[in-house]
């Protein structure tokens, strides 16, 4: 067997191939307009495309929060259901007595099924020659027709949709922190807050204190003396104070548990 | 440098035909914005395909956080978005990117369908395009209830719903999706996330290497 450099073996490698590719880019000269290579040339430009539109998109989504409701709760009968607006339209056309009760059936799948079946076969339903939009009536108009209805169904589930009520719905409780409280200001002024948070709902390592479970007396003599990471004589407040904190500690309750 | 590592390559796997293929491909002058403005409608298709990498990239770090059980999916991805360092915009990324790639993709097919560019020869492609608009459509879907809030449940139920008043087959499609004839629970949220996040998007992939199988085989259709 010979040694050669660019050696290729086809499928039997002991028969060598002749010939190694040479890496040259395609000569565009002949064709017609102004062609040009997509490496690297047209990449560079469509990457400076795609550089704009990702920057509009991080402006997005770190300008707009993404929605995030309480927890589900399948007993909550009162809820008003929504879908993501992209399905809105299928499901407002559900809406009408045409396609709603016993025809339903009109709604979910005959409307629908001739809709996006139409679409799927649009090549074999518009067979002419002809490719400009107003020399084949029948596509564009039932594409019009499509896009109109489309946009119609989706603002009036949209407009018919009780925003405000859904808002509330949906939203997630809050531990009520009454910062107020006298208990709260004397755990704010010894520190409590910064290791534990000022929601008192823990950060990191640092336990919560809503809902720890321990009695007033057990919370004072932690403040005292600390416990696991958490060193003694942090607190240095008068007994007095110790115990309205403590009591105030000892009652926060988590909610819904 | 560079050069040497890949002649070093070439040497041992001819891969140059391979990355002359990738290469060569000729940009017509009708469909480049830098000479026609208007070309630009010709950027949907790769801004969606822009938008599809962004979805598995933001979906994969997602996927370090979410836990797909009733008791700790809200809890997951509640911890992702106001616990984590930057989980916030992770979970915005994957968000907002599932909307912007329906809007998108529809723009890409309106562009198709008004310049008739899916007449002989490209019929199988456009065929190929309306599956992954239904692929697209399901991953939206099943996505919108793995957040397990109100919203996701609630819209979960009425879809189920819909699925159910289907003639003959509606029952079993919707065991066969939601795991129970009843209960949206437990087996719903486990086949949503399967469905979510390993069957569709491998169908996806394969639909979308077709597609672009055929567009490199066919060429960009000709200029109106
Ligand atoms: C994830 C979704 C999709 C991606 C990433 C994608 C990507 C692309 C790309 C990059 C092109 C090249 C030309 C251009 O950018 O306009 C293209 C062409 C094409 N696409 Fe798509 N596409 C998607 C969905 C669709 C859908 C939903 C349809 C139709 C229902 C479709 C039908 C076509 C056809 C027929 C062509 C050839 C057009 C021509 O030669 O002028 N695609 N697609």
């Amino acid at each position: 067997m010979q040694k050669k450099k660019g050696m290729k073996y086809v499928g039997d490698s002991r028969i060598p191939a002749e010939n190694r590719k040479p890496n040259v880019p395609k000569d565009y000269t002949e064709y017609p307009g102004k062609t040009e290579p997509f490496w690297p040339n047209f990449l560079l430009k469509e990457w400076l495309v795609g550089a704009v539109f990702l920057i509009g998109f991080l402006i997005l989504t770190v300008s707009a929060e993404p929605p995030l409701e309480k927890m589900a709760d399948p007993t909550d009968s009162s809820y008003i259901p929504m879908p993501d607006w992209y399905f809105l339209f299928l499901y407002q056309l559900l809406k009408y007595s045409y396609a709603s009760n016993e025809f339903i059936i009109f709604g979910t799948v005959i409307i629908p099924g001739l809709a996006f079946g139409a679409l799927l076969l649009a090549p074999f339903l518009d067979r002419g020659p002809e490719r400009r939009p107003l020399k084949r009536p029948l596509a564009t108009g039932f594409m019009m027709l499509a896009i109109a209805s489309i946009t119609y169904l989706t603002w009036e589930a949209a407009a018919n949709h009780d925003w405000e009520k859904a808002k509330a719905q949906g939203q997630i409780p809050e531990a009520s922190i009454d910062t107020e409280d006298e208990g709260y200001k004397i755990a704010e002024a010894n520190g409590c807050i910064s290791c534990h948070g000022s929601d008192l709902a823990g950060n990191g390592s640092n336990p919560s204190l809503i809902g720890t479970g321990l009695t007033a007396e057990e919370i004072a003599d932690i403040a005292r003396n600390g416990n696991g990471n958490m060193p003694a004589g942090l607190f240095t407040g008068s007994e007095e104070e110790l115990k309205i904190m403590a009591e105030y500690l000892a009652n926060l309750k988590e909610e819904g548990k | 440098m560079l050069n040497r590592i890949y002649n070093w390559v070439d040497e041992r796997l001819d891969i140059t035909p391979l990355w002359r293929d990738i290469a060569d491909h000729e940009v017509p002058e009708h469909v480049n914005p830098a000479h026609h403005f208007s070309a630009f409608v010709y950027c949907f298709g790769g801004l969606t395909f822009f938008i599809v990498v962004i979805q598995i990239l933001s979906g994969m770090f997602l996927a370090m956080y979410y836990v797909p059980d009733i008791e700790n999916a809200w809890q997951s991805v509640y911890y992702l978005q106001y616990e984590v360092a930057y989980g916030k915009i992770i979970r915005s990324m994957h968000h907002w990117g599932a909307s912007l790639a329906i809007v998108m993709m529809f723009l890409h097919m309106l562009r198709v369908f008004f310049q008739g560019a899916y007449k002989k020869p490209r019929e199988l492609n456009w065929i190929v395009g309306v599956l992954i608009f239904f692929v697209m459509l399901g991953l939206g879907l099943t996505g919108y209830l793995l957040p397990w809030d109100m919203k996701a449940l609630f819209a979960t139920k009425v879809t189920l719903n819909i699925i159910e008043s289907v003639p003959f087959i509606g029952e079993h499609l919707k065991v066969f999706i939601a795991g129970d004839s009843e209960i949206v629970g437990a087996q719903t949220i486990t086949r949503f996330f399967a469905i979510h996040v390993f069957f569709l998007p491998a169908a996806l992939l394969g639909l979308i290497a077709l597609h672009f199988i055929m567009i490199r085989k066919q060429g960009i259709s000709g200029p109106l």
